[in-house]
């Protein structure tokens, strides 16, 4: 399928979600929020995972941080959401440029073991660091930014909007990198890495500018997850967070970016509706993980392609 | 700082790395041997203690409990690897996501079989009490678990060093794709392998019961110092396993005692400073 | 457009559909059901406790036929998993698609610091029949939520007089769990014992996740009289354990907050638990005729005896209905429903009489405690009563509001 029409179905996915938002009611609102704000977090992932074929287990790290920086910043010293956005972003950023340096080394198993031990270390951080970050009790109350417009972002549809200009922006900008020369350097690294030395490539600096960038885009997404939610605490940034987010890549395809998104949507709606109906609803997940891998190793995406071809 | 203190920390943390070596020399085999992330292991931790909980509670005897709880979570162990992972050669990630779903579902099984409530188990009265020395005290129950380490540890190392078999297992360790083309039968020594990287983790499980309880969510608390072990240790190396138990154990040990604010990052630090400089771990080989 | 694009907008409108399904058609009539909407941690390591609560508030609606003033009470359960960042979510859910006329439950701390924003925000009329932090109903009072459990350090405060009148404690250590619950309880009990002539003398705290006491008891201060100690749950079954196996069971006698020695943990525990004294607002012990009705009841549903946080759930569930009653049924103007919910007082509840105050939290007697074994059991035994404790102890509450909450380090450890 050509260029033109994945960017097609992506806008078209895009205006569809903000057609329909304006008549759901509240609390479906409220999820399909998160559903765009988990999304990106996703994709950020999976320009790792996917295009580059590096499994992080720390991901939530550089989202936590970011979220963190934003709720400290904005309730501690009323900082507006330029000033959050700026230290967000920055603060990931550097994050994932410091671990990058130590994870970047290893490969395969070690790399996820290194990830997972760094992701670590960022929550015990946030869990233990309480003249910081509170501890255990987390940072309540994080107030949602003003844009100087006539529409409040404190209502649910404004928010939302915000909420999907952003990650519109943000798709629209990982889209381009993973079709630039340099993603697709990525992705001849992610086949063969002795094969892209051979060719001249710095096989190191790739990996290492894929892991950073991912690192950013983690950070966009802990941003607005900070104003959407008006909470951050260690849950954030726990392995859980890292491990919920390689299963929506997994489940929707690494290697595209509409996959992540739609796994993330699905995930999120899928949390939200099965614990409603059931107490059992984590033996459902779990579930979920073996089904996925087992049955559809390639996600939603990989699997349908398959056949397309 | 009195020589009390020390030497009183220093044994507490030579027995909570005991029991941390129970846990992480199995997570250690079945990396090495098949470069799986397993993070049901602390699964395996909770449930053994479950299991054992259950048999002290039928039969009144502790070494029935240590029994039933090895032979239980082995059979568990065996049936993840052989139906369910065996069926994802090589591929990293699908396997630890896999076994991510194990533990959820174990965790919540755990709930609905034993309820939530904590519970201890009764330990027998040979191992109650205190050995004094002066001002020194020693829990009875602190140095079995120290001795039980030493012996599970030597019995693995004859293993691994004098043995056919360990010769077999240290071979795929090293390179499985090698070892296969020699003729050594490595799905058999991976089922091996599960069955008893399984089997240690739950008789620490049971062990540990005896002065941590057992609780919901025990689990996902003592993963993370498996992992530390590991990584400190280096990824499939018996020797890695115990140095890197014993270093995790008075680290966490004396980092409570002498700086509790910043009692990760006694434990998290080190293993940094150590990746940084030796990403394989002490004794891991790339 | 692939076959491809048009999965994923199936998918999409498959899920807005979905979600669209969700929202109830809701009956805003006045003679319709009133909802009350629940949290509690049905999952995760509180999931016990989460049952306990669960089961008072179900018994309690069940005692009264689920009806009050012509109307059906319909309690809707929402898992919080003990996670914040659910509970929030989950109150979202409860608020804004079951439309409840009122939220209650919740169990930590964290969770109640979460939800407070969205409850005063949403403007819905809240009680927290357990979340005990301090500030909720003192320096940062949520003007939504009314407390109809206690506060932290309401019990500490008459505690730490008893001690000082009945027992020849005077330096005392403590040891508690390092977070905000652990500050207040040890911070209400060094602030009165220090007024009355006591001493602490060294303050120790764990991290959440300890699970090997053995460092920190290492350090306990031998010279001390007494150890004050503060667990919940699985902590406080192990701190005992570890307590006695330490050796400094026989030489230092046992104080403890109320969590410490809670019906949730007790049954786990083991003789070594004989004998600590606590202090709280309930006590399954209790001997009035209220109580053993209570404890019978909840015994017979659950098979279990009740902890306080059953107590604290039917009470509290009482609470909402007593509020119904005062209003004729008529919820659905919030204001007044939140009017009623701040004026109720219950003369017989399970745990003694209650009123409340300006801030919002109950009046009640406080327990003195000692575990003991009685009909083969151990059980924490009434072995004193102090009647109607404030929040603010014997201080007026203006002048108490004006000192800092208690932290790690309020009071300062002078003595340490």
């Amino acid at each position: 399928m050509t260029l033109d029409r994945k960017v097609f179905a992506g806008v078209t996915a895009l205006a569809l979600a903000g057609g329909v938002a304006p008549f759901l009611p509240a609390y479906p609102l409220t999820l399909l929020t998160q559903a765009v704000i988990v999304a990106v977090f996703a994709m950020s992932l999976d320009v790792l995972l996917g295009y580059t074929g590096l499994p992080s287990l720390g991901h939530a790290a550089y989202f936590g941080i970011a979220a963190y920086a934003v709720g400290i910043l904005s309730t501690e010293h009323q900082v507006g959401l330029a000033g959050c956005l700026g230290a967000g972003l920055l603060l990931a950023t550097a994050t994932a440029a410091l671990f990058g340096l130590l994870a970047i080394r290893a490969t395969g198993t070690y790399f996820l073991m290194i990830t997972l031990a760094l992701g670590m270390v960022v929550w015990g951080l946030a869990f233990r660091w309480v003249s910081m970050t509170k501890g255990d009790n987390g940072i309540a109350g994080v107030p949602r930014p003003e844009l100087g417009l006539p529409w409040s972002l404190s209502a649910p549809l404004p928010f939302f909007y915000f909420a999907l200009v952003v990650a519109a922006l943000a798709w629209a900008a990982m889209g381009v990198l993973v079709r630039s020369p340099f993603g697709l350097g990525l992705r001849g690294i992610r086949e063969s890495e002795s094969r892209m030395r051979a060719l001249g490539y710095s096989v190191w600096l790739h990996k290492y500018l894929a892991f950073v960038i991912s690192g950013f885009f983690a950070g966009v997404a802990g941003v607005l997850w900070a104003y959407y939610n008006g909470f951050v605490g260690p849950v954030d940034v726990q392995l859980v967070t890292s491990v919920e987010t390689l299963l929506m890549v997994a489940l929707g395809g690494p290697g595209t970016l509409a996959g992540p998104a739609l796994g993330a949507t699905l995930i999120v709606f899928l949390k939200n509706f099965v614990s409603v109906y059931t107490k059992r609803w984590l033996l459902i997940l779990g579930a979920v993980y073996i089904g996925v891998i087992l049955w559809a190793p390639r996600g939603v995406l990989g699997a349908f392609r398959r056949d397309a071809r | 700082m009195s020589g009390e203190f020390w030497i009183t920390q220093a044994f507490n943390g030579l027995s909570y790395g005991a029991l941390l070596f129970l846990l992480a020399s199995g997570l250690s085999l079945i990396f090495g041997v098949m470069r799986i992330v397993n993070m049901a292991h602390g699964s395996y931790f909770m449930l053994g203690g479950y299991v054992g909980l259950s048999v002290v509670w039928r039969t009144g005897s502790f070494a029935a409990a240590l029994l039933a709880g090895a032979l239980a979570l082995a059979l568990v162990g065996v049936g993840m690897e052989r139906f369910f992972l065996r069926r994802l050669p090589g591929q990293t990630l699908g396997q630890a996501l896999m076994t991510i779903g194990f533990a959820l579902i174990f965790q919540d099984l755990a709930l609905l079989i034993w309820g939530g409530d904590p519970y201890s188990i009764p330990v027998p009265a040979t191992l109650q009490g205190v050995l004094t020395a002066g001002a020194l005290r020693f829990p009875v129950y602190r140095i079995f678990i120290v001795v039980v380490a030493v012996v599970i540890g030597a019995a693995l190392w004859l293993i691994l060093d004098r043995t056919r078999v360990g010769a077999m297992l240290r071979a795929a360790v090293d390179d499985r794709e090698m070892a296969q083309g020699v003729g050594i039968h490595v799905p058999r020594i991976s089922f091996a392998v599960f069955a008893l990287g399984a089997a240690l983790a739950a008789l620490g499980g049971v062990i540990g019961a005896g002065f941590l309880g057992v609780y919901p969510g025990a689990d996902f608390e003592v993963l993370p110092y498996a992992f530390v072990v590991v990584i400190v240790g280096g990824l499939g190396s018996l020797p890695g396993a115990m140095v890197g138990s014993l270093l995790v154990g008075l680290l966490d040990n004396f980092g409570k005692a002498l700086f509790p604010e910043l009692s990760y990052f006694t434990l998290f630090a080190p293993m940094a400073l150590i990746l940084a400089l030796k990403p394989t771990g002490l004794f891991g080989r790339a | 457009m692939g076959r491809l694009e048009v999965r994923m907008l199936a998918a999409l409108v498959l899920g807005a559909g979905l979600a669209a399904l969700q929202a109830p058609v809701v009956t805003e009539a006045q003679d319709g059901p009133i909802r009350l909407g629940m949290l509690a941690p049905l999952t995760g390591p509180f999931a016990q406790v989460g049952k306990d609560m669960v089961n008072g508030a179900e018994l309690y609606l069940d005692e009264i036929g689920r009806v009050a003033t012509g109307r059906t009470l319909e309690l809707i359960v929402e898992d919080s998993e003990g996670n914040p960042s659910t509970a929030l979510n989950k109150a979202r859910k409860l608020v804004e698609q079951d439309k409840v006329h009122v939220l209650t439950g919740g169990l930590l701390a964290n969770v109640g610091y979460a939800l407070q924003p969205y409850i005063d925000g949403q403007k819905i009329p809240a009680t927290y029949p357990v979340i005990a932090a301090d500030d909720i109903t003192q320096r940062k009072p949520a003007k939504w939520i009314v407390r109809t459990g206690w506060t932290t350090s309401q019990p500490m405060h008459p505690f730490a007089e008893w001690v000082i009148k009945h027992t020849k404690y005077r330096k005392v250590a403590t040891i508690g769990m390092d977070y905000a619950f652990g500050y207040e309880t040890v911070g209400g009990f060094q602030h009165v014992f220090e007024e009355q002539g006591g001493r602490i003398v060294q303050k120790i705290w764990t991290p959440l996740n300890t699970n090997d006491f053995a460092p920190f008891l290492a350090q306990i201060k031998r010279d001390a009289d007494a150890v004050l100690a503060l667990f919940v749950g699985r902590l406080a079954v192990q701190f005992m354990k570890q307590y006695e196996e330490s050796g400094l069971k026989g030489r230092l006698p046992l104080l403890g907050g109320g969590t410490t020695t809670d019906e949730s943990a007790l049954p786990a525990m083991g003789d070594e638990a004989i004998g600590t004294l606590t202090a709280l607002h309930y006590s399954e012990g209790l001997d009035t005729p209220q109580n053993r009705k209570f404890a019978k009841a909840f015994e017979a549903r659950a098979g279990k005896i009740p902890s306080y946080y059953s107590e604290a759930c039917y009470t509290g569930a009482r609470w909402i209905v007593e509020a119904i009653k005062a209003l004729q049924g008529r919820v659905e103007d919030r204001d007044t429903f939140l009017a009623a919910l701040r004026r109720v007082s219950i003369k017989d509840a399970a745990r003694g009489p209650m009123t409340i105050d300006a801030w919002g939290n109950p009046i009640q007697n406080i327990y003195i405690r000692r575990v003991d074994k009685v009909g083969g059991r151990l059980q924490n035994v009434v072995i004193a009563t102090v009647p109607a404790v404030s929040q603010f102890g014997k201080y007026p509450p203006e002048e108490y509001l004006k000192l800092p909450l208690y932290t790690r380090d309020y009071p300062p450890c002078k003595h340490c």
